[in-house]
Formats: structure tokens, C-alpha cells, sequence
């Protein structure tokens, strides 16, 4: 997009590590939301090393958006390799715009049980939001139009990359 | 002249509204299906949120508690509310027709008819008459389909072989009067398997019956040579009764699953059984609790499916 | 009344005329077609220019639904569909509730039809008390009454001692009979062609032997007694050839195909449509292929509608339990005509089927266009299309799988006795 440079993921993902890096204790769970999210949970739990796996949500089943849309065509098993009870966590996602996934996602941690502290993880902040929701680790906050979409990739070499792309109307 | 050309089972974005039967739906939607179960099986959390509000009726004109139960379970599992009705005493004994039935059904704002029923084609039947909101699944209807149970059969078998496209299926006993015969086979073929025989007396196959697309047998070990997946089938009791058969006693020696007919099978064949079995004829004992049984595996994955098609289905508007 | 029936193409096949004539009735009768009477003045001229002026028509099967019927149909409400359709003589079969076994059913049916003054109804009597297979109906009497021939309608006999005195019998006084070739226990349970869709749909099937049992039976008991014999209900390629090996062989038999088997095959059952829920069962391609084929050849001498007026509480169900047969009457003429055009059959070739060949195994004086003989007169349009739907429908029964189609070819004018009796607005 013209205007709209991408934002370098592998850099904001360094940024976000070293933020992190001072709150991720050993037993800290790390959760990524499917698909970008779980990419990122991934590398952050590579360069933060708790001690503990990191998990995988999918959040489909818990979408506000299912009435409207349907049941999206990939839905993969949430894994949550550890006890929620009682633990400090940390939801990791690609792109926080209106909150909406985050909602689904904390109510469908809670099923798991009762977390000591939710904190909330964000490669990007494209603000926008519609729920009062906020990220304590932010990768970099950017300005796109509403008709942008910003899509995280991860290539063959496993290098995350960020496009944007016009939304189909 | 072909008078009828449309499917009933698809909406106009050619998304699945209804599921009457297996035959005829574009192989996507059954990867769809499958791939969706996946996500449920082995789930941790008791139920998801995804059906809170709709209502499931589970109209069933023919008795059958264990089907019933796992369509329960699996509505309940996605937060809807289940609602049973026992519809084989309730109206129909009083006179009430199957119209005015589905037409009082309609009016009491169900989201989706879970419906079993004793004569082939009975839920196409329903579906017609619906509201045009109202999804319609099949869970058994005479001789002619049971797709979430063809569909378990296929999670079953995938789970355990990974890949249709080099299988070697045999589906055994009373083929005739068999729903999930019919369901295996439209599914199968559809899903790319390569070989699918049957196996069985002339008076349990029904006519044409290889214009499916199946290769019959009347030898059972000539049948089961080297095929990956023995699917037995229930063989009612009052077959006996008619002239279709002499007695259970020679059907078992003829069709019944052993050990040492399933030696002729590869060793790594798996043993597939709708239940509920009938030890002793069609199956014996140390093959259904034996190691290539997976036979409880199957109800395990039937909740899974049918959870995964509840939840495709409702979301399609 | 003198009417002047002008200007319309004729098409008589008994006399293989097809050409433009006029007609000319006078009290009742055709006086003169082509020129008119020295001194003829009509009274009334009806214009059929476009049209098609042919014999009413003769079927062989139209249940009029009385007595005991009423709730699916009444005689007032079929004997107009029949008229609708360019019908102006009808058999009707005796599966009536109680059924046409008695003279005095016979006399009232014929009585209350004739009052209503649109078609004849020829009573086709019941072979046995109350179709039960068992005794002998007074067959004599039942012919005094008005009956024309003899049947089981879809009745079985209680055992083969039964059928073969009964042929004897009809036998003795030259009695027509008229049996559909179907063995009650190979067709018990079945609902559908035991073909691929039973099998794919899990219906259960009447097989093909069903049919050819039963007929290898009819035919050797119809040697053995010389009776008269009406296959009513021809379904099966099988089947055909048989009747066209007797009669080959100079067996004096006779039979009919149901328009709906000319056109459908088993495929059309669709999503388990009841509507296609008929009996015989509709057949596979090549079944109907050769019934067309017997058309064709003469095998087959008749084409009836078969017509079935059913209501909807015992036609909207699941397939199995919903009652067999399609409504005909109205459809005879349109579906005959397209069976023409589909097969390239000449139209005067065609028509045939539904006229004179079928007055001639009813035996009766009608079914051509002959001066001093009644004028009982069909005119239609054989171009004009018309949807089929329940309000375009005067019988009370709109079950057919038709339904919501067009047809093409649509009465304008029906003669019975030299008298208008039906319209089209």
C-alpha cells in the first residue's frame, strides 16, 4: 500500500522481547491466539525460555462474530499445555484493533479455570477499539485506515513478516 | 425426464442447511466436518459457548436412546438448550400427522430438528415443511441414511489410517436394511477410497447394489483378503423371522467376524461396529474387545462430529 | 341444437384422416363431416381454427373415488376434470369402498354419472365379492347392470384355484377381465423399482419378477380357459416383450401403459417426492424406453391416465407411507402429446392410444369421428402451454409429479352427445 509502509515484524518482535523479558517468570504461561498470535507466543517463548510450554487458543468457538459469519472453515483445538488456576498469564496476539478477540479469548481461558493475573501481549496497536481493553506489552502502535487490514506472515525460514491488505467490502 | 434437480441439503451459497444424507455433498464439506471434529476431540473444557440461546429439539419417531444421547451431549457440549421429544408416543399415537407434527415443532422456534425416523426419506420430508431457518439433521431414517454416523465412521477411520486414497474397505453383514452401509459407502467413494467391497448372502444385498460403486462378495474370506477396515454391521433379529435368513446360528458361521476370518484381513486392519452389537452373530466377542477394534473410539468421535456439524450448520445463515 | 364445429384440422384414427374438415352434429350425431347437409343450419359455430377436432377421448383407469371415497374425491369434481380433458368415455376400476361387486352399486354409479351429463362411465366390475379373491361375483348380473369388463383392480386372488375358475367363468359368457400383472407377495413390502434409486435411497423394492410372474401366470391361464384378458398396467421392458411373444403368438389379449410410465423413470422420484409414488412403481430408462418402444409397435394398445385423485393427508408424507397414484385425467392429452413429439410419433398415430384403440378393448361404439354416430368430440390446442398447478386443476386430487411444470396442449372444447359440455374460458 502506498503510504503505508508494512511495520518490520522481526523488529517489533525484538522490541516486545525485550519489554517482556523483566515480567516472564518461569512459571509465567504464555498463550498465543490462533493463527498469528500462536506464531509469535512461539518466538517469545524461544527468546524468554519459561519453563513452563507455551499454549495455543483458538478462539472460534467463543467469537461474537459466529451469528453474523459463521463458523470460520480452520478451526484448530485449543492446547493449553499447563493449569490456568492460579497462574499469571500472558495472552499473546499479532494485531490489537477492537478487542473483540481478546474478549472471546478471556472468556474462554476462564473455562480453564480461575488465572491468578491476565496481561495481554501485542505485536501491533492499530488502536480502534470497541471494548475496554488494553495491552501492557505493545510492539509498536500504527495508524491505518479502517479499509487496511495488517496481516501477519510467516515465511519458509520462519521469519514473521507483516502486509497490509485492502479489506474485500 | 428428471423432475427433481436441485439439493435440498445445501443453501444458495451452496453451504451445508441441512444434513439428510452423505450422497450427493460436495467432498469440502465433509473435510469440513471432519477437520472441525478434530478440534472438538479431546477438548478439555465441558462446553463452549457457541450455541447459547438456540434451541435443539431432538425429535425422534422411533426410539433409540443411545443416538439421542450423543446428539445431547454434543448440543449441550455447544450451550444449546436440548429439548426431547419422544415423538413416537407423544403425537403420532393420538392421530396427529407428521405434518401437523412438524408444523407444531416449527411453531415453537427450534433452531435446529435433530430427527430420527423410521421410513427412508422422512427427513427430506421434514425439511421441506420447515421454516426456512430451521436446520434439519438426519440421525437415522429407515434403510436410506445416517450421515453423522457414515461421518464418525470416516474420523474413525482417518484417525487410524491417516488417508483414504490407498484403502481397502469391507463393509459385512445386512447390507439390505443398512443406513450406515449406505452412509459408508456414498461417503467413501466421495472422500477418494479406491476399493470398497461388501459382503454378504444374496438376500441382505440389495439389487444394483455395485452401481454404488462397490465390488460384492458372498465369500467372506475371499472379501476380507487384505483390506485395511471390516466395518460389521448390526444384523436385526427379526431378520430371522422372514425368509431371508435360516438362522442366526448359520449367518455367524457364514458372516460372523472371528479371529481367524479377520487373520486374512492385514494385520493392522481396524474393526468397525455402529453398535449396539449383537455378540455372537455378527461379531464375536474377541474381536469386538479385541486390539484392531475400535469400536469405542467410534462413540468417542461420534459426540466430536456431531458437534462439529451442529456448529458448521448453525452458523450458516 | 345443430353445431358447426368449422374451419379446425381433423384427425380420426380409425378412418386416418388428418385433414382440414369441418363437422357438422345434429341432435346428438355427427351428420356429415368435410360438406355440410343440403339445408344444414347451424345453430351455434364453434371457430377451431388452430384447433385440433379429434374423437373424444376413451381411458381405460379413471377412480372417480365413489362410493367411499368422497374426502379424496367426489363424482361431481372428477367427472368435470374428466370433460377438462377432452375425456368423454371413462372405464373406472372397482376398488370403490364397498366395491363394485353388487348390481345395485353398479346401477347407482352409472345412474348418479349419468344425471351429471358430461362423460360415459363404463364400470368395470369387480371380479370377486369385495376383491377379497375368494367368490365369484354374479358376473351375468353385474354385466346387465352396466359393467364392461371384469377385475381384481390391485386386488390379489386368495390362491390360484381362485384365479383360474374365475377366468373359466368370465370365460364362459365371453367376459372381458382386466388384470394387472403384479404377484401380491414379490410386491408386498415394496414401494419403489427394485433399481439403483431403491437402492441408494433404501426403499424397499418391487422387483421386475413381480411383474413377470404374475404375467407368465395370466398368460398361461388365458390359453388354458380362452378368457379375454386386459393387462392393465404394463411397467417393465420384460414385460413387454412377453406380451409381444403372445401375441405374436395369436393369444387375444390386449394392454395398457399409464401416460406417467411413458414419460418417468425411477430418477424421478427425486428427494423421495411422494408425488412419484405410483403403482406399478415408475421403472428405470430402459424399462420406460421399452414401454414406449411397445407403443410404438402396437405391443401396447393403449395409453390410460391411470387417474388417482389422493388428498394431501395421505400423499404428504414420507415416501413409503404415502398413498400411490397421480391425478390423469387432465393430464392425458397433454402428456400423450408429448410422448408424440418426444417419440416423433405422428400425431393421428398417437392419438390412436387414447381414442379408438382403447374404445376398441372396451368394446364400445366411440373413440372416431363417423357420421350417424354419436358425437362425442375433443378440440384442443396442441400448442398452447399451461402450468400444472392445483388451481388449474378441476379434479380434487392435485398429486402428480407434474406439478408446477408445463404442459403443452390444452382442451378448448369437449363434445358429449352433440353437446357442449365443457368450455375452456
Amino acid at each position: 500500500m502506498p503510504g503505508n509502509p508494512s511495520p518490520d515484524a522481526e523488529q517489533l518482535l525484538k522490541a516486545l522481547i525485550e519489554q517482556m523479558r523483566p515480567a516472564v517468570a518461569p512459571e509465567t504461561g504464555l498463550i498465543g491466539i490462533h493463527t498469528g498470535g500462536v506464531w509469535v507466543a512461539e518466538r517469545l517463548h524461544q527468546a524468554l525460555k519459561p519453563a513452563i510450554p507455551f499454549a495455543a487458543l483458538d478462539v472460534s468457538y467463543y467469537r461474537d462474530d459466529y451469528e453474523a459469519r459463521g463458523l470460520r472453515r480452520d478451526v484448530k483445538r485449543s492446547e493449553i499445555p499447563f493449569e490456568v488456576e492460579g497462574r499469571d498469564l500472558i495472552l499473546v496476539d499479532d494485531v490489537l484493533y477492537t478487542g473483540r478477540t481478546i474478549r472471546a479469548a478471556l472468556n474462554e481461558l476462564f473455562d480453564y479455570g480461575r488465572p491468578a493475573s491476565v496481561r495481554l501481549a501485542t505485536l501491533v496497536d492499530r488502536g480502534g477499539r470497541q471494548l475496554p481493553i488494553a495491552a501492557q506489552f505493545v510492539g509498536a502502535r500504527v495508524d491505518v485506515e479502517p479499509s487496511i487490514s495488517i496481516d501477519l506472515t510467516r515465511g519458509v525460514d520462519g521469519r514473521l513478516a507483516f502486509v497490509l491488505n485492502r479489506r474485500a467490502s | 425426464m428428471w423432475l427433481n434437480p436441485s439439493n435440498p441439503q445445501l443453501d444458495r451459497k451452496g453451504q451445508l442447511h441441512h444434513l439428510l444424507t452423505l450422497e450427493g455433498l460436495p467432498a469440502e464439506i465433509l473435510w469440513q466436518i471432519l477437520d472441525t471434529a478434530k478440534s472438538f476431540v479431546g477438548v478439555k473444557v465441558k462446553k463452549v459457548p457457541l450455541l447459547r440461546g438456540r434451541s435443539v429439539f431432538n425429535v425422534f419417531f422411533e426410539p433409540s436412546t443411545r443416538t439421542r444421547t450423543t446428539f445431547e451431549i454434543a448440543a449441550k457440549r455447544l450451550s444449546a438448550d436440548v429439548i426431547n421429544l419422544n415423538v413416537a408416543v407423544s403425537s403420532q399415537s393420538k392421530g396427529e400427522s407428521l405434518l401437523d407434527t412438524v408444523d407444531n415443532l416449527s411453531a415453537m422456534h427450534a433452531d435446529m430438528f435433530v430427527v430420527r425416523h423410521g421410513e427412508s426419506g422422512a427427513p427430506h420430508f421434514i425439511a421441506r415443511h420447515v421454516a426456512p431457518d430451521i436446520h434439519v439433521i438426519n440421525a437415522g431414517d429407515g434403510r436410506h441414511s445416517h450421515p453423522t454416523q457414515g461421518l464418525l465412521d470416516m474420523y474413525t477411520i482417518r484417525h487410524y489410517k491417516k488417508d483414504f486414497s490407498n484403502l481397502r474397505v469391507a463393509i459385512v453383514g445386512d447390507v439390505l436394511h443398512s443406513r450406515v452401509a449406505r452412509s459408508q459407502i456414498h461417503a467413501l467413494t466421495t472422500l477418494g477410497c479406491p476399493e470398497i467391497r461388501v459382503i454378504g448372502p444374496k438376500t441382505l444385498l440389495p439389487a444394483h447394489v455395485e452401481q454404488l460403486g462397490v465390488q460384492v462378495y458372498h465369500d467372506m474370506r475371499q472379501g476380507l483378503k487384505d483390506v485395511d477396515v471390516v466395518t460389521m454391521l448390526r444384523l436385526q433379529n427379526e431378520r430371522m423371522q422372514g425368509s431371508l435368513l435360516p438362522s442366526a446360528q448359520e449367518f455367524y458361521k457364514y458372516y460372523g467376524l472371528t479371529d481367524d476370518k479377520l487373520a486374512v484381513a492385514k494385520s493392522d486392519a481396524i474393526v468397525l461396529h455402529p453398535g449396539p452389537m449383537n455378540r455372537g452373530v455378527e461379531i464375536d466377542s474377541s474381536v469386538a474387545d479385541g486390539k484392531q477394534s475400535v469400536i469405542l473410539p467410534q462413540v468417542t468421535f461420534g459426540i466430536a462430529i456431531r458437534m462439529a456439524v451442529m456448529s458448521i450448520m448453525a452458523g450458516n445463515k | 341444437m345443430k353445431i358447426h364445429i368449422k374451419g379446425g384440422r381433423l384427425i380420426d384414427p380409425k378412418s386416418g384422416v388428418d385433414a382440414k374438415r369441418d363437422v357438422y352434429i345434429a341432435a346428438g350425431r355427427i351428420v356429415a363431416i368435410g360438406e355440410p347437409p343440403s339445408g344444414y343450419t347451424a345453430n351455434r359455430v364453434i371457430d377451431a381454427a388452430g384447433l385440433v377436432v379429434c374423437p373424444g377421448l376413451v381411458d381405460l383407469a379413471a377412480r372417480l373415488r365413489e362410493p367411499g371415497f368422497e374426502y379424496m374425491a367426489t363424482l361431481e369434481s372428477e367427472m368435470e376434470a374428466a370433460i377438462a380433458g377432452g375425456v368423454t368415455s371413462l372405464a373406472c376400476p372397482p376398488d370403490t369402498d364397498p366395491p363394485l361387486d353388487e348390481p345395485g352399486l353398479v346401477e347407482m354409479l352409472k345412474f348418479r354419472a349419468k344425471n351429471l351429463n358430461q362423460a360415459r362411465v363404463y364400470p368395470v366390475g369387480a371380479l370377486t365379492q369385495g376383491l377379497k379373491g375368494e367368490h365369484l361375483t354374479e358376473m351375468a348380473e353385474l354385466v346387465d347392470a352396466g359393467c364392461v369388463a371384469f377385475s381384481q383392480a390391485d386386488a390379489p386372488f386368495a390362491d390360484s384355484e381362485v384365479f383360474y375358475h374365475a377366468l373359466q367363468y368370465a370365460a364362459t359368457f365371453g367376459f372381458p377381465v382386466w388384470l394387472r400383472p403384479q404377484d401380491p407377495a414379490l410386491a408386498r413390502h415394496g414401494v419403489a423399482h427394485d433399481g439403483q434409486v431403491a437402492t441408494r435411497f433404501g426403499l424397499p423394492g418391487i422387483p421386475v419378477c413381480a411383474e413377470t410372474v404374475a404375467l407368465s401366470a395370466i398368460l398361461i391361464l388365458a390359453r388354458a380357459t380362452g378368457a379375454r384378458v386386459h393387462l392393465a398396467r404394463l411397467s417393465s421392458a420384460e414385460g413387454v416383450e412377453m406380451v409381444r411373444q403372445a401375441k405374436r403368438q395369436g393369444l387375444a389379449i390386449t394392454c395398457d401403459v399409464a401416460i406417467h410410465h411413458a414419460h418417468l423413470t425411477e430418477m424421478d422420484i427425486g428427494y423421495f417426492d411422494s408425488n412419484s409414488r405410483l403403482d406399478p412403481p415408475l421403472r428405470s430408462q430402459r424399462d420406460r424406453d421399452a414401454l414406449r418402444a411397445g407403443l410404438a409397435d402396437g405391443t401396447v394398445d393403449a395409453l390410460c391416465s391411470d387417474h388417482t385423485p389422493v388428498d394431501e393427508d395421505v400423499k404428504q408424507l414420507p415416501f413409503a407411507e404415502a398413498e400411490a397414484g397421480a391425478t390423469g385425467l387432465e393430464l392425458l392429452l397433454p402428456l400423450t402429446l408429448k410422448w408424440a413429439e418426444e417419440s416423433k410419433a405422428p400425431l393421428l398415430a398417437a392419438l390412436a392410444r387414447i381414442t379408438s384403440e382403447a374404445a376398441r378393448v372396451l368394446n364400445i361404439d366411440a373413440g372416431h369421428l363417423t357420421p350417424g354416430h354419436a358425437a362425442d368430440i375433443c378440440v384442443f390446442d396442441a400448442g398452447r402451454y399451461w402450468k400444472v398447478e392445483p388451481e388449474a386443476l378441476k379434479s380434487q386430487g392435485k398429486n402428480t409429479p407434474y406439478i408446477g411444470l408445463e404442459l403443452k396442449g390444452r382442451v378448448r372444447y369437449t363434445l358429449v352427445d352433440g353437446q357442449v359440455v365443457y368450455e375452456a374460458k
